[in-house]
């Protein structure tokens, strides 16, 4: 029965506290979110194809990018995929740079099954981005709103004083995969209070900041957007790495929540209900 | 039992990845031409455009930049050297016989040559040409502000769109053409350009006469610019759709 204990998080020797861990709102967010996160990264990195390189400033130094991925012919006639960070050159051939089956290699800076839609379509791939973008930022407006007014920022969210003690501990014990149980799991602990707080107030803020400086119309209508993060190439540039930091943290999101009682997790997000992990583990022995 | 670096059982693992990554791509793409999936592009375009034109006011002006902020070579893109041959007598002539004619819904149809419309007064500015592929380039634009033009030709109350009539075919295809509101084509910093960066505009940029729109992206900026129609709408033109890259899938509304 370990395993059952493994997937509910429960230990059945002991009766289950059920509380309401998410609201309608927060389970209905967080769904529709997931769904304009996808389609805004399939999206996105369709959009990037179109030019595969990305720098720091005003405008565009061809010469000198940041990064940029393209495909080279090699001295055997094969193409390679290089993809190059600063002074740094990586073969990627396969993935960044040329993919597709050996027989069909394409010249494709992100490969095909990561972009949406699949084959090289940047006027498909921009409707896609702006139709998840209109849903997606008005919905981070609302969600930030009701945080902050219902109180559950502070309630939930914002680190108390105490907490900060615990930080080297918890660090310790997440990375033995071992999480809160009983009355301790009924509040985020400081790591899931850090995260939150910084994919929803830094993060996806910033992403959404910088995809408007990219719009010339937006640049004469806000001029600031531009002195904020230093040219549209930089807010192109910053509107990347936010979409990497998002991948991170969805990865580390799905990790967590498969090994810390993914049945148990995944109720509280579809119906609100979560039973806390009881204080003695499972017998493990 | 095979183990894990059998060629065989990793070819049949990549094949039935690529299968399964075909049957979704081409589920998404199906799903890219709907009806139903277009219907909603179409709302996020109309909400585009009321929201960005809510936001901008009609003075609200593109960033202009200091001279040492100019790339030092402007990037070309889509047609660089039109092959159509009356253009290319026009040019091997320095563009001495070429004139600029602006009809349509407008009171007084009129022709300019290079010299008459370099003659009016020139607004100069140093802005950022934003490509829809993602990169940007800074130049200096010397050019008469189009306002001026249509005032002087005086336009028509049924006027509600500018077109630009052009001599390139984007690979040998359809003539190239854009179109404007009267909103964007009224605004100050919307130029007919004759200079980039102090000299006269190269083919490579437009030569002899580009369409500089600061607030929207470079595919609205028409080179080679032949003609200039004031319309009521743009629906008997080419596919219908209001320009080149319209047509051709592109949202008319380029402020994004």
């Amino acid at each position: 029965m370990r395993v059952f204990d493994t997937l509910f998080g429960t230990n059945r020797d002991q009766a289950p506290t059920v509380i309401q861990r998410h609201s309608a709102f927060t389970r209905i967010w967080h769904w529709v979110n997931a769904i304009c996160l996808l389609v805004l990264l399939m999206s996105g990195l369709q959009i990037f194809n179109a030019h595969p390189a990305l720098y720091w400033g005003k405008d565009s130094h061809f010469d000198s990018p940041a990064l940029s991925i393209r495909a080279v012919s090699g001295n055997d006639g094969e193409l390679r995929g290089i993809t190059q960070v600063g002074a740094y050159r990586f073969d990627t051939t396969g993935v960044l740079g040329v993919s597709g089956p050996r027989e069909a290699r394409e010249r494709r800076a992100f490969p095909a099954w990561i972009t949406l839609p699949g084959p090289r379509w940047l006027a498909m791939g921009r409707e896609w981005h702006f139709l998840a973008g209109w849903i997606f930022a008005p919905m981070l407006i609302a969600y930030l709103l009701y945080l902050a007014i219902s109180g559950q920022l502070r309630r939930r969210l914002l680190p108390r004083r105490h907490e900060w003690r615990t930080l080297g501990h918890t660090l310790y014990e997440h990375l033995r995969l071992r999480f809160p149980r009983g009355e301790e799991a009924r509040h985020y602990n400081l790591l899931q209070k850090l995260a939150y707080l910084l994919v929803l107030f830094v993060i996806t803020p910033l992403i959404v900041l910088t995809g408007l400086t990219m719009s010339p119309t937006m640049d004469a209508a806000w001029p600031w957007l531009l002195d904020v993060f230093g040219g549209r190439q930089s807010a192109r540039t910053i509107h990347f790495l936010c979409a990497v930091a998002l991948v991170g943290f969805f990865l580390i999101h799905i990790v967590l929540v498969l090994v810390s009682g993914v049945v148990n997790n995944l109720r509280s997000m579809i119906t609100g209900r979560y039973v806390l992990p009881p204080e003695k583990e499972a017998d493990n022995e | 039992m095979s183990n894990p670096t059998d060629p065989r059982r990793r070819r049949f693992l990549t094949r039935s990845l690529l299968a399964t990554s075909a049957v979704l791509l081409a589920g998404c793409d199906r799903l890219s031409r709907s009806d139903a999936m277009n219907r909603l592009f179409d709302a996020s375009k109309a909400l585009t455009q009321r929201t960005q034109r809510l936001l901008a006011s009609r003075e609200s002006l593109a960033r202009e930049y200091a001279p040492e902020d100019i790339a030092p070579s402007f990037r070309a893109n889509g047609t660089t050297n039109p092959q159509d041959e009356a253009y290319r007598r026009l040019a091997a002539n320095g563009f001495r016989d070429w004139r600029l004619t602006i009809d349509g819904l407008v009171e007084r149809p009129q022709t300019f040559s290079l010299d008459e419309l370099k003659a009016m007064p020139s607004r100069t500015q140093i802005t950022r040409h934003d490509c829809v592929e993602g990169w940007s380039c800074i130049g200096q634009w010397t050019g008469v502000v189009l306002g001026d033009l249509l005032a002087q030709v005086g336009v028509r109350d049924e006027a509600r769109f500018v077109v630009f009539h052009c001599a390139d075919r984007y690979r040998g295809t359809d003539s190239y053409y854009e179109s404007l509101d009267m909103l964007e084509a009224y605004h100050p910093q919307t130029l007919l350009a004759y200079r980039l960066n102090g000299g006269d505009l190269p083919i490579a940029n437009g030569a002899p006469l580009r369409l500089r729109a600061e607030r929207q992206l470079g595919y609205k900026m028409a080179k080679y610019v032949m003609r200039v129609e004031l319309v009521e709408s743009f629906a008997h033109l080419g596919r219908g759709r209001g320009g080149f890259w319209e047509d051709r899938g592109y949202q008319w509304w380029a402020g994004i």
